[in-house]
């Protein structure tokens, strides 16, 4: 792997500060701190429940967070719908099961947003769209509707839909999750051209290979903290918490 | 079994075993009733009883309608023609034909004017029903409601311009201003549309001509199947809008606009559409402004739409919820925003969910028109109970009568009912 | 809706009531309820200004006056001189009358057609989907006036009953069919008939007692006590013993002609006949639609998997798969009950007296309080739906599967 062009710059992407958030009574996150350089990779893993899908979801303000503050791109995420939209329009995000819209066809779905959000002319937006599909190896697909397609190019399609928005960062919950394990790589292999590109990418995944390979940053969450962070190398063959150490025998253990 | 377990151990097979009919028992006819007829005595019990009533109701019915009169004037002269013979007098059918279909008041030099109206339907229905038809044929669709009401209402023809005129004018200021802002656009539309109106007005004020191309009819003229279908296909595609806000507010979390929703679709849905059309007939003026005065088909048709939207919201309600969250939250992470989610990704989907159901509540919509003769309007049941029964030569004609409007009711309704199966296993195999 | 506590800094700016989520929800409220307030108070001063212009005011006092006018079959004490708030009652009550005894015939006329709709005899499913598509697809209306234009024209006058060689004859000499409606016997309860009707009640308890005590036995002991013919011994042989040892203290009134028409017994007069019959035959044909479609609803795997478990038919049945059908059934099932008392408004048509016909009808009329007896008309029918829906809200959270 080309580490070398990977760069990290030392300007701030998003930074979370004390961040809580509680579902009725139940405290789901808490007190999140965490800085995210522009061009980092940073895999997020932990057991069910642990709150790293919630806190990758704060980011982009599909929940709300009740104390503490977001920053993204120097933008304070609040109640204000203006902050929100500029926020998401900074921010792509892929779903463990894709949500790809049925109703509409593949280019479609690459369309919608930017005509709508961005208020590109049609043109304009089915060109970028076709620019992202051949760039995920589905440009054939674009008059196809969702349902026709396997796991994994729906997946791909999604990564691409976000794409046409042309966010400066992505999220991803679980994007591999849905699929079934040979279509995995594929989706992997878009993941990984994305991260050479330099995209500041948080990832909320269980592919450790893929951590390994890519992430510069592994955070291990459990019970809605933060329980330890480190590079992988670092973290796979050394980590320092019990906890860790428990959950990494879990998963890799077989 | 020592033998065959020798063999089982390394075993290929190098003969095939060709396919060979079942044994003879097994087959034909005979197979067939036995299985079916009479495999228990239970069963065989069943299918004697079966016959028995499909006897009786053929026994009845055959001989009514082989020996049916369709050509006398009156129920005496049929019954001369009969002698005492069991059979149908038909001829109620025959003579009173168009007062059935159209009411007793229509103009009968203008009968083809609902009958293109109705003919015209079939067309504006297809672009809706069918979804492999071409998109550009709900032109007709769209331009249908305006063409019908000029054909059955007559009158100027400026009205129904003016007022095509108006949907026109307020489409485009929408289609400018939506991408910028959805509220723009529906309150720019309203305004535009409004001001159209306004000025048409007063134009067709002006300048009317005394003698129309079309004789104007009044509502009132309304009556027989006709107005069955008017009631039926008006108050249906007046609904389904309503329905679809009313939805979209019960989904709401916005508390206020919630509960006003729940209590109106919960209150029209616990009262009996009879109580609505009290309201319509005696209840409605005293809420219109001093000297308004609406006509009772339109205070009907008033009704029976509020009626029909919460019912039509109920089953969208349901496909909205069918619909995954997961499509919400893309929706959300695109930046799309409430109106833009709603009206390009949540609502095309939850509507084609919802179309069967919302078929089968047409189906009960246009069973309930007949209804309104209970409030003494002249529709297909109105006219039978009231001047066909009553009138000196067919006093005592029911079978035949009820027999024809149950007819009636059925070929559409089961037409519809088929339609809407057909649609959903469509919709189950096709991608959504 | 939560809040953002901590990155909130300076004051509030008018903007902020479009553009801040905080605020928006509420400024859409007010406008929405502002709206909504104008339309409602002009539709209010409407109503006022149209009321003094007519001379009427909004009173509730005509409810006490006298009705004038008759009604056919009453359940409560009623004459025309009664108050039209008991011609209300009578209505009432004819109305709950109708809906029992129609729910009742429309489920026993639905299950049974939807179980045989599902039979494998060819000919009887067949019969069944005609039945269920021909009364599906007919507006119930038609129907009522249909049988009650069979009631009223087909069946012979009493007078047919009269004379050495009648034209017609009373069934079993219990029953007479005639265009005025069905004459059955009605029960005498002479002295010692409570004590009968006591040990038929107590009866039904050991039925359930019983039930319950063989259940305990397998559940502690493994040993099945047959269920079927104990229940029914339990429930008859006691009460009939009781009855002839009582000397037969309950006897039977049976109609007779007197002069033109029949007395005694029980009239169960052709309105209500037509409407009850014909709201059960109409709602029976959806309810069968219900009860295939719940029977369906269980897969064939839970048939399969009771099966493998070495259950008999009758125990899958009566264990595995009618549990889990009458969760999809019920639901359903209230709604049609719902659908039907609603229908039963349709009275109106074939001139049974029931709350539609008495307020909304024959009152309104003649006391010209249109909007006193709609609104009470549409608080009756919404207390009943709001009633049932309640129950079975209450159902539905019961039986809801317990699911992650």
């Amino acid at each position: 792997m080309a580490e070398a062009h990977m760069k990290v710059s030392d300007e701030v992407a998003i930074s979370i500060r004390k961040m809580n958030k509680w579902y009725g009574a139940f405290h789901v996150l808490r007190d999140i701190d965490l800085t995210v350089n522009r061009g980092e990779r940073i895999v997020i893993c932990g057991p069910s429940g642990s709150g790293k899908s919630t806190l990758i979801r704060c980011i982009n303000a599909l929940e709300e967070h009740q104390k503490g503050t977001i920053e993204v791109d120097g933008i304070t995420l609040s109640s204000d719908i203006k902050n929100i939209d500029k926020i998401r329009r900074e921010v792509g995000m892929c779903f463990q099961h894709f949500n790809l819209f049925p109703h509409l066809t593949i280019l479609e779905n690459c369309t919608l947003a930017p005509i709508w959000v961005r208020k590109e002319p049609k043109r304009e937006a089915e060109k970028t769209a076709m620019h992202f599909l051949e760039k995920v190896r589905i440009p054939d697909q674009a008059n196809k509707y969702p349902g026709q397609l396997s796991g994994g190019q729906q997946q791909r399609v999604a990564i691409a839909r976000s794409l046409c928005m042309k966010p400066r960062i992505m999220l991803f919950d679980e994007p591999t999750s849905a699929l079934d394990p040979e279509m995995i790589k594929e989706v992997l292999d878009t993941m990984i051209e994305l991260a050479e590109e330099g995209m500041t990418m948080l990832c909320v995944t269980h592919e450790m290979g893929f951590a390994r390979q890519v992430a510069n940053r592994v955070i291990f969450m459990d019970q809605g903290q933060i329980v330890e962070q480190n590079e992988p190398e670092e973290f796979f063959s050394n980590p320092k918490s019990d906890r860790t150490k428990l959950f990494l025998s879990q998963i890799l253990g077989h | 079994m020592s033998d065959t377990h020798a063999q089982s151990v390394a075993f290929v097979r190098d003969t095939e075993i060709p396919a060979s009919p079942p044994p003879v028992a097994q087959t034909g006819a005979v197979r067939w009733m036995r299985e079916n007829l009479f495999s228990t005595w239970v069963n065989a019990l069943l299918t004697v009883a079966a016959l028995y009533a499909i006897y009786l109701i053929g026994v009845a019915i055959l001989p009514w309608l082989i020996n049916g009169v369709w050509t006398t004037p009156s129920l005496t002269a049929c019954r001369e023609v009969l002698q005492g013979k069991v059979g149908g007098c038909f001829s109620v059918l025959t003579e009173r034909w168009n007062q059935l279909l159209f009411g007793f008041t229509y103009p009968s030099d203008q009968y083809w004017r609902p009958g293109i109206a109705f003919l015209l339907l079939f067309a504006a229905a297809a672009p809706v029903m069918f979804f492999k038809l071409p998109r550009k044929l709900l032109i007709i669709t769209a331009l249908y409601p305006f063409v019908a009401y000029y054909l059955i209402w007559g009158g100027t023809i400026l009205t129904p311009v003016f007022a095509l005129l108006g949907f026109v004018a307020g489409y485009a200021a929408y289609a400018r201003l939506v991408k910028g802002s959805f509220a723009l656009g529906i309150f720019a539309a309203v305004a535009v549309a409004a001001l159209t109106w306004w000025i048409g007005g007063m134009i067709t004020d002006a300048v009317a001509p005394a003698q129309p191309w079309l004789e104007e009819v009044p509502s009132r003229d309304m009556g027989g199947f006709m107005l069955n279908m008017i009631l039926g296909v008006t108050c249906l595609s007046l609904s389904i809008p309503l329905g679809i806000l009313l939805a979209l507010g019960r989904q709401s979390n916005l508390p206020l606009i919630k509960a006003v929703c729940v209590v109106f679709i919960e209150f029209i849905r616990g009262v009996p559409l009879i109580t609505l059309l009290f309201v319509a007939n005696v209840v409605l003026a005293y809420f219109l402004p001093p000297g308004t005065s609406f006509d009772l088909i339109l205070r009907v048709i008033i009704m029976i739409t509020l009626f029909a939207s919460a019912y039509i919201a109920e089953v969208i309600r349901g496909g909205l919820a069918a619909l995954p969250k997961g499509q919400y939250e893309a929706g959300d992470s695109l930046g799309l925003d409430y109106p833009q989610a709603m009206r390009l990704i949540i609502l095309p989907q939850a509507l084609k969910i919802s179309i069967p159901g919302i078929v089968n509540i047409a189906v009960g919509l246009f069973k309930d028109t007949t209804l309104v003769s209970v409030i003494s309007m002249f529709d297909l049941v109105g006219m039978i109970r009231g001047p066909i029964l009553a009138s000196a030569e067919w006093n005592g004609v029911y079978w035949e009568l009820f027999g024809f409007a149950a007819l009636l009711f059925f070929v559409v309704c089961y037409g519809i009912s088929k339609y809407s199966q057909w649609l959903e296993r469509q919709l189950s195999t096709g991608h959504r | 809706m939560t809040t953002y506590t901590d990155p909130e800094k300076g004051g509030f700016h008018v903007s902020q009531l479009l553009s801040d989520t905080r605020y928006r929800a509420i400024t859409f409220q007010v406008i929405v309820f502002i709206l909504l307030s104008l339309v409602l108070w002009r539709l209010g001063s409407n109503l006022v200004t149209n009321l003094r212009t007519a001379g009427l005011t909004f009173s509730f006092g005509f409810l006490a006056d006298t009705a004038g006018y008759d009604v056919g079959q009453t359940l409560i004490p009623y004459s025309s001189q009664s108050s039209n708030w008991q011609a209300a009652k009578v209505g009432i009550l004819n109305t709950l009358l109708v809906a029992v005894l129609g729910c009742i015939t429309a489920t026993i006329f639905g299950v049974t057609a939807g179980v045989l709709r599902l039979s494998k005899n060819w000919i009887v499913s067949r019969l069944m989907a005609a039945y269920v598509e021909a009364f599906r697809n007919v507006p119930v209306l038609i129907w009522i006036l249909i049988i009650y234009a069979i009631m009223t024209v087909s069946l012979p006058a009493p007078s047919a009953f009269r004379g050495e060689t009648p034209d017609s004859t009373m069934l079993a000499g219990l029953f007479a069919f005639t265009n005025r409606g069905i004459y059955i016997p009605a029960p005498i309860w002479n002295a010692g008939s409570g004590i009968v009707a006591g040990v038929f009640v107590l009866s039904i308890a050991a039925v359930f007692a019983y039930r319950a005590y063989a259940k305990k036995q397998l559940f502690d002991s493994g040993r099945l006590l047959p269920m079927g013919w104990p229940s029914l011994l339990i429930l008859f042989v006691p009460t009939i013993a009781a009855f002839f040892l009582l000397g037969r203290p309950v006897g039977l009134d049976i109609p007779a002609l007197r002069g033109f028409n029949f007395a005694g017994g029980i009239k169960i007069g052709a309105p209500l006949i037509a409407l009850w019959f014909a709201l059960s035959i109409y709602t029976g044909a959806f309810i069968a639609e219900n009860v295939r479609a719940g029977i369906q609803a269980v897969s064939q795997g839970q048939t399969e998997a009771a099966a493998a478990l070495g259950l008999r038919p009758g125990r899958i049945m009566s264990l595995v798969i009618l549990p889990q059908a009458m969760r999809v059934i019920i639901p359903p099932l209230i709604s049609q009950y719902l659908n039907l008392t609603k229908n039963s408004s349709l009275a109106i048509a074939v001139g049974y007296a029931d709350i539609t016909a008495t307020l909304g009808g024959i009152t309104l009329n003649q006391t010209g309080r249109a909007i006193e007896c709609v609104l009470l008309l549409m608080l009756f029918y919404l207390a009943i739906s709001l009633t049932i829906s309640g129950l079975m809200n209450i159902y539905n959270n019961s039986v809801r599967l317990k699911e992650r």
